[in-house]
């Protein structure tokens, strides 16, 4: 029968590669026996303590071990809410309040932590946890109830409103996101990742179940190395680390700083990057110092599930090229819809649009948000048919490929990160003494620019935003203004205000 | 060290960079400050800092930084 959990791709890596090592950060490690062990006693442990298709909140460090308590929650029948021990308390307390959970996974790191929130569930120590004994026939009982269209995960992302929305998925499209992308990115058991993405996004599942399916090696690599790129570079040799998946910033980080010249990442086979645009000038450094690795570009987002477009570049590109984000993944349709709601076929822009398995279940009680942006295909008026809008402006190039042109909306990517401006300005307005707040991104420079008028000081908003806000959030210039641009319609001018303070600057500066 | 001070206090307005020397282990500064200020000192100083400086010891401290860049500077 087809496969309809993602656990079986587990199951059968257990059988054949039991002592493999599936994840390491480098110290600890855990192989494909212990994470199978582990995550059943999970299980067992989770449904011994009446959870079932429930979210239960994984709060643990980036670990290998925090891998095994996702699988766990899914031997229960349940699905795993990934939550980061960097994650600001008051958006914790957010996510805690959409999805209420009745259960949390925590860890020997983070259980301290916890006492300072408002979450009233049950705690459970993953190293308590683990050492439950299995109950095979109340796993099979659970399996045998699971159906397909099950959630697995929810993973929260930016949302303009100040609160972040829960995009839900389920076994099935997972399951067709995973086998897709391992012919796309030719994993095997070969494979060794070097993992860059926080476990809080579904961009980690390119490792995590890659990892299962296939048998390879997952490298969670610690996150303060991003910041010295010798080191970096130093410790995917030492592991022999031969695919990356990662943002693009964070291979411009090593191109950019003038390392490759130095010292080549020689293990390499396979670099797959995305998120944002990867500039061409930085990504032919790689290319010349890689000669015979395969450079895929990526694109999706969140609420299909992964990726669901890719692009091999093989050619030499010139610096004014943009790198297409290419064609869809098997068996899923991506199209491009004009104002008139018809298909583009020409040249024109047109917003993308996702049609197929790889649509998730939507944003977790958010009724609203999901019928929003997932709707009824205008191309469809025979039977119900879900597109996914993307709010991504893209046209088809010469050669039919698609290339990604900008967005509709206030929606941002800046480090790899999606980030709705909107919410930062919401958080911005809040502050006491700000009378009215205008983010905007200086996508040149990378660098999130906060404009906002009142008697606050900068100091002031920053503290606040830095409770409020994760990290790559924060605005990285924010200028205090005597007067806001509005328009006739009452609305800031956010196109004058750019001009002022990006478009000008970079001018004034370099004239 | 007045302009690098400023740099500084550019990224993170609440850190008391004067005193603090724990920059790095503290992980106040992230990848983003790094390649910012390593962006800032290139225009601002005039110095590039090559690949082999960026490591921790050199950005635990304002003063650890100015170091670097002095000596970069005379070389």
């Amino acid at each position: 029968m087809k496969q309809k959990n993602i656990l079986e791709y587990l199951e059968d890596t257990v059988q054949k590669l039991p002592d493999q090592v599936a994840y390491t950060d480098g110290t600890k490690a855990l192989t494909f026996q212990e994470v199978f062990d582990q995550a059943q006693a999970i299980g067992t442990y989770l449904h011994l303590h009446n959870h079932q298709n429930e979210p239960v909140v994984v709060f643990m460090k980036r670990s290998p071990e925090s891998i095994a308590a996702f699988f766990g929650c899914v031997y229960a029948g349940c699905f795993y809410i990934p939550l980061d021990e960097e994650m600001p308390k008051a958006r914790m307390e957010l996510i805690i309040q959409n999805v209420s959970p009745r259960g949390l996974i925590c860890d020997v790191n983070t259980k301290k932590a916890l006492e300072n929130y408002s979450y009233q569930g049950e705690v459970y120590c993953y190293e308590e946890i683990i050492e439950t004994k299995v109950d095979q026939t109340a796993l099979s009982a659970i399996r045998e109830r699971q159906i397909d269209t099950d959630p697995i995960y929810i993973v929260f992302t930016s949302g303009s409103t100040g609160i972040p929305k829960g995009v839900t998925a389920c076994h099935r499209s997972v399951i067709d996101y995973i086998e897709a992308l391992s012919e796309i990115l030719q994993a095997s058991s070969k494979t060794i990742f070097g993992n860059q993405v926080p476990l809080y996004f579904d961009a980690c599942l390119k490792e995590l179940l890659c990892t299962i399916k296939h048998g390879g090696t997952t490298y969670l690599i610690p996150k303060s190395l991003f910041m010295f790129p010798i080191k970096l570079v130093e410790y995917l040799n030492q592991y022999q680390i031969n695919t990356l998946c990662w943002v693009s910033s964070a291979l411009t980080m090593i191109s950019g700083l003038g390392v490759l010249k130095k010292m080549v990442p020689k293990y390499l086979h396979t670099v797959a990057f995305g998120s944002e645009v990867f500039p061409v000038k930085q990504f032919n450094l790689w290319r010349e110092a890689l000669l015979h690795a395969r450079f895929i570009n990526l694109y999706g987002p969140t609420e299909c599930t992964g990726m669901s477009c890719y692009y091999v570049v093989d050619e030499v590109l010139d610096l004014e090229d943009t790198i297409p984000i290419g064609r869809p993944f098997p068996n899923r349709d991506v199209f491009l819809l004009g104002e008139d709601n018809q298909k583009v076929t020409n040249n024109e822009v047109g917003e993308i649009c996702i049609r197929g398995t790889s649509l998730t279940l939507g944003y977790y009680k958010n009724f609203e948000k999901t019928t929003e942006s997932f709707v009824q295909t205008p191309l469809n008026t025979c039977y119900p048919e879900l597109i996914y809008k993307t709010g991504d402006l893209g046209r088809y190039n010469d050669r039919k490929d698609l290339v990604f042109v900008s967005r509709k909306d206030n929606q941002i990517k800046h480090m790899g990160h999606r980030i709705e401006l909107g919410e930062i300005e919401l958080h911005t307005n809040k502050v006491d003494g700000v009378s009215t707040s205008c983010c905007l991104y200086d996508q040149q420079k990378g660098k999130i620019v906060l404009c906002y008028m009142g008697q606050a000081d900068k100091k002031q908003i920053l503290f606040s935003l830095k409770e409020k806000l994760p990290r790559y959030m924060l605005p990285n210039k924010i200028i205090s203004l005597e007067r806001m641009p509005f328009m006739a319609n009452g609305k800031i001018d956010r196109v004058h205000l750019k001009e002022e303070h990006i478009d000008n600057l970079e001018n004034g500066g370099k004239n | 060290m007045e302009d690098l001070l400023e740099i500084l206090e550019e990224l993170h307005a609440d850190v008391d960079f004067e005193n603090c020397e724990t920059l790095i282990d503290s992980a106040i500064l992230d990848s983003f400050d790094i390649v910012t200020l390593i962006a800032e000192v290139d225009s601002v100083f005039d110095v590039a800092i090559p690949a082999e400086e960026i490591i921790p010891e050199n950005f635990n401290s304002a003063k650890a930084l100015y170091s670097l860049i002095q000596r970069l500077d005379e070389e």
